[in-house]
């Protein structure tokens, strides 16, 4: 289980530009579950997922880990847990131009220092499931949207994380990709993948992939519960 | 150390009647009089220096010449060459022609220098020039003790007031001054790359594109840490710059020792009809391309390194806005 007490996150703290994003957050999100977060834009979806995916830290408040406080934990301690525990789909996909489409799926497991060939094959195997092995040697800036974001599925999955992050992942994509990626999420969960998903699409916080949903708007929970 | 003559200030032929009272001065060992001038060869438009030599006293009519006078003579001819045996014309001072027969050519490791002499007899020379016998173009003197040349030199002005001794070292000082200018240009070319290689690392150093800096992101985000990173970026760093290094290592070698230094080679040969044709011997100074490698290679390293470690350090969620 991840829980969050009192989690309270400023941007430029103690500036006359200071902000703050959220504010009094307490939450459980249980293991093996789909949960979505959803709210209108600037409502804190967005700096809650980075603080439970610890890329970033609250400027207040615990965060517990399979009850593993990992607040305070140092910075290589939560690059270690963001890589060995947490998968993530960023809104822009985020591919790193230039490589193919296996290159990028890789590069979580580079540090690892896993034998290249067997890194290779987990990879292509992973694109295989997602139906993106002919696109494996393809630069990503020639792949399609739907292509792009399954290669970043792919990339989110090669460390076998436990739990899956998703961003805002049908922001750019139409109806019928929508759906592919809700059914991919399907296909995760029902492999025992914990999966948080921030996103304001009703496409994705009413599909019955959800279990939880956690409303956000202005920096705070309005309401949390399991999906109808 | 080479005695000339001046007259009004310019050389003049020296009197060989000036060499038996030179040979008396204490420390001299001999003093041999040289005769040589150059000649303009209408028919290949190039300027040959012609020397006597004593091997050829006795064969008059035959001519030892360097591989820049048999090419340049030979133009036009289907053998590209001139050879031994060969006739080469001369125009005398008086406008009568002087044939003279090829013997022999100088060697072609000694074309840097021989590029375009001609040897020929004494008699020779005095018929294609109106000197008259008693007279040479300098006169050449051995001195069994180097400690002694200026005091030598001294007393040969005393001797003969219109003579200048010239030293060999102050010959290497005049070449210097002379052909000075050409390293000068070669340490521009050099300073103007120099300066390119300072505002690339300098451009490098300052900053990391908006790309690069969002491809850091993305790598810390996904699991990297920032040493991760910094050995990549190490790595990226070493190999653009050792495979720069050893390309342009490669690429200069060949320019010099396979191009003959194609891009230099007129500045550094000077202005010459006759250029020499010589192959430079393949060289390697461990030292200066050690000194090359500290100068290069190590400091763009560096410095690639300097702003993937101020970037490496920010929060990884940056990418997640966007």
């Amino acid at each position: 289980m991840i829980r969050l007490h009192d989690i309270r996150k400023v941007f430029n703290a103690n500036k006359p530009n200071e902000f703050v994003a959220i504010d009094d957050i307490n939450l459980s999100i249980d293991f093996r579950r789909t949960t979505a977060l959803t709210g209108p834009s600037g409502s804190g979806k967005t700096t809650l997922l980075s603080i439970l995916g610890c890329m970033a830290r609250p400027t207040s408040g615990r965060i517990t880990l399979k009850d593993r406080e990992v607040t305070s934990l140092p910075e290589r301690f939560l690059t270690e847990i963001r890589r060995e525990t947490f998968g993530i789909i960023f809104q822009q996909f985020n591919l790193i131009k230039g490589l193919t489409s296996l290159e990028n799926v890789m590069i979580p497991a580079y540090p690892n220092g896993e034998k290249f060939a067997l890194l290779n094959k987990r990879a292509m195997a992973l694109l295989d499931m997602l139906d993106l092995a002919g696109k494996a040697d393809s630069k990503v800036e020639w792949l399609s949207g739907g292509e792009a974001q399954r290669t970043a599925i792919a990339r989110a999955l090669i460390n076998n994380p436990a739990i899956i992050i998703a961003d805002e992942p049908t922001a750019h994509l139409d109806t019928n990709l929508s759906r592919d990626f809700m059914e991919i999420m399907r296909r995760l969960k029902n492999e025992g993948k914990t999966i948080l998903i921030a996103s304001h699409d009703p496409m994705v916080y009413k599909s019955d992939v959800i279990d939880q949903i956690v409303e956000m708007r202005d920096g705070k929970i309005v309401s949390s519960g399991n999906s109808p | 150390m080479t005695i000339q003559r001046l007259v009004a200030g310019r050389q003049d032929l020296i009197p060989t009647d000036y060499i038996d009272p030179i040979k008396q001065i204490r420390g001299v060992q001999s003093v041999e009089p040289r005769l040589w001038g150059y000649y303009y060869d209408a028919l290949s438009g190039a300027n040959y220096t012609i020397m006597i030599n004593a091997a050829l006293e006795d064969r008059i009519g035959e001519i030892i010449i360097g591989s820049g006078v048999s090419r340049r003579g030979a133009e036009g001819m289907p053998s590209g060459e001139m050879r031994e045996n060969d006739i080469l014309p001369f125009k005398t001072y008086d406008g009568s022609i002087l044939p003279l027969k090829i013997k022999g050519l100088l060697p072609f490791t000694s074309e840097l220098v021989s590029a375009d002499l001609i040897l020929m007899s004494e008699t020779d020379f005095r018929k294609l020039f109106p000197i008259a016998s008693g007279h040479a173009t300098d006169l050449i003197l051995t001195v069994r003790n180097t400690k002694e040349l200026s005091t030598i030199a001294s007393k040969i002005t005393q001797l003969y007031p219109d003579t200048r001794p010239i030293l060999r070292d102050e010959i290497l000082r005049t070449y210097e001054a002379s052909f000075d200018w050409r390293g000068g240009v070669i340490m521009m070319v050099l300073s103007g790359a120099l300066c390119a290689f300072v505002i690339l690392a300098w451009d490098k150093a300052t900053g990391l594109s908006g790309e690069e800096k969002r491809e850091i992101g993305i790598l810390k985000a996904v699991g990297w840490e920032t040493t991760d990173i910094l050995l990549m970026k190490f790595w990226e760093g070493a190999a653009v710059s050792l495979a720069s290094f050893f390309i342009g290592v490669l690429l200069a070698y060949l320019h010099i020792f396979v191009g003959s230094a194609i891009l230099f080679e007129p500045v550094l040969k000077g202005w010459s009809v006759l250029y020499p044709n010589f192959r430079l011997t393949p060289y390697i100074s461990v030292y200066q391309i050690a000194t090359l490698f500290f100068l290069t290679v190590v400091p763009y390293t560096v410095i690639t390194i300097i702003p993937s470690w101020r970037s490496a350090t920010i929060d990884p969620d940056s990418v997640m806005r966007g």
